[in-house]
């Protein structure tokens, strides 16, 4: 897709839609016309309400595959409401792919991979964990799911945590609240990693969630010994043109549209995530 | 004092690093417990005698409240401690703590522990430096959790 495309939206039919939470919908799209572009885990797209506006939003499906395009999106404004309300049939625009992934080709063989999601931070990461679990099932590294939520009805993709269990992979999730028959884990999502089995050596560390859990997070997979270079965050910021030139991402030296979303951690994230005039 | 109880302490991450001397304490005031899921390891309000190194199995730190009944507040699995209300006054637990399922733990016994530790302040420094360690990772998960992170996004 050249430059001038990417700024003109292109029509996509809602082909299908699933209910996550109470306000969290993952839209199924295709193209009115022609091939769907493919993309890699961890772009976005700029997807249009038509009439209402435009917002950014991570592919949640898993890239180099047939199917729809899957966007999960989290009801928050007026735009993403309106998304969130798009019935199947209806159309929606999308401009795209967009920004930097997770770099998945760049896991070293044998490398266990550490993936902490929070929140609706788990969409941007799903189709980046389909991969990895592939991996390990063909032997080369584990993967460590760990997802938090703020209440058990909050938790997304339930059925796909279920099935990377089954698939291999360790999944761990933790919710803020518990609530009458909830079982598992209530705390803080990097207090999974305590007793997460993984090897830091040579580990890669994928993180997308609020950014003061990110925070939280480097560190705490830092003080279990992963190289702060080896972990990669997802940035959030007000993405416009998603081409880096109207500057509203911008983000200390980075252009977040272009230069992320997904940034190193070590020596990059870490020091913006500690800067106070912003 | 039991093979297997040494054996759990020697494994358990709260005691890692820890000397020998350590470890033979805990041993010789303590000793494996079992609980089936739904029982109560403790109750708030009485005394705190027992504190729980969890081998295995999840513990959920609840409270009661009117009209919502058990509360969860916080869960501890293995490797963690469970019943820190014996280290400081009033020494009678906050929270009840309810077995989530299958629980294996080592069950010490608090004032035997106390006594040993005030008569070698080397170790009772030991222990209270690893327990503050434990305390200062809750308080400071407690204050991320206060953010409330994934709620409704707030101006």
């Amino acid at each position: 897709m050249g430059e001038a495309a990417t700024l003109v939206p292109e029509p996509y039919v809602v082909v299908g839609r699933r209910q996550e939470a109470d306000d969290v919908v993952t839209l199924l799209l295709e193209p009115t016309d022609g091939p769907r572009p493919d993309f890699a885990p961890g772009q976005f797209n700029m997807v249009t309400s038509f009439g209402r506006g435009e917002i950014a939003v991570s592919m949640s499906s898993a890239a180099g595959t047939p199917g729809p395009l899957e966007h999960c999106i989290r009801q928050v404004g007026a735009v993403s409401a309106a998304l969130c309300a798009a019935p199947v049939g209806s159309v929606v625009g999308i401009r795209g792919p967009f920004g930097s992934s997770w770099d998945l080709g760049d896991v070293e063989d044998g490398a266990d991979v550490v993936v902490m999601a929070g929140g609706i931070g788990l969409a941007p990461l799903r189709g980046a964990i389909i991969e990895l679990v592939a991996r390990q099932q063909a032997g080369l590294g584990r993967v460590l799911v760990l997802a938090g939520a703020r209440a058990p009805d909050q938790i997304l993709f339930a059925d796909d945590l279920r099935a990377w269990e089954r698939a291999g992979a360790h999944v761990g999730v933790s919710v803020d609240v518990g609530a009458p028959g909830w079982t598992g884990t209530v705390g803080v999502v990097t207090e999974l990693l305590a007793t997460a089995p993984f090897d830091a050596n040579g580990a890669r560390a994928l993180l997308c969630g609020p950014e003061v859990m990110m925070r939280f997070g480097g560190r705490a997979l830092v003080d279990r010994g992963v190289d702060p270079a080896r972990i990669r965050v997802s940035l959030e910021r007000n993405m416009q043109c998603g081409v880096g030139l109207c500057g509203h991402c911008q983000y200390g030296p980075l252009l977040v549209c272009r230069d992320g979303a997904v940034v190193r951690y070590g020596g990059l994230a870490d020091e913006l995530f500690m800067e106070r005039n912003r | 004092m039991s093979e297997r109880t040494r054996a759990l302490l020697e494994e358990h991450a709260f005691l890692a690093g820890f000397p020998v001397e350590a470890i033979d304490l805990l041993a010789a005031s303590g000793e494996p417990a079992s609980f089936v899921a739904g029982t109560l390891l403790f109750r708030e309000g009485s005394l705190a005698d027992t504190a729980y190194l969890v081998t295995g199995g999840q513990v959920a730190v609840e409270v009661h409240a009117p009209n919502r009944g058990p509360v969860v507040v916080d869960t501890v699995g293995a490797g963690h401690v469970v019943g820190l209300s014996w280290a400081a006054p009033p020494f009678r637990y906050q929270f009840d703590a309810r077995a989530l399922d299958q629980v294996e733990a080592v069950a010490v016994d608090t004032a035997r522990l106390r006594a040993a530790l005030a008569e070698d302040p080397v170790l009772g420094f030991l222990f209270l430096d690893r327990l503050a360690s434990v305390m200062l990772g809750r308080l400071q998960a407690t204050r991320i959790r206060l953010l409330d992170l994934y709620g409704p996004v707030r101006g």
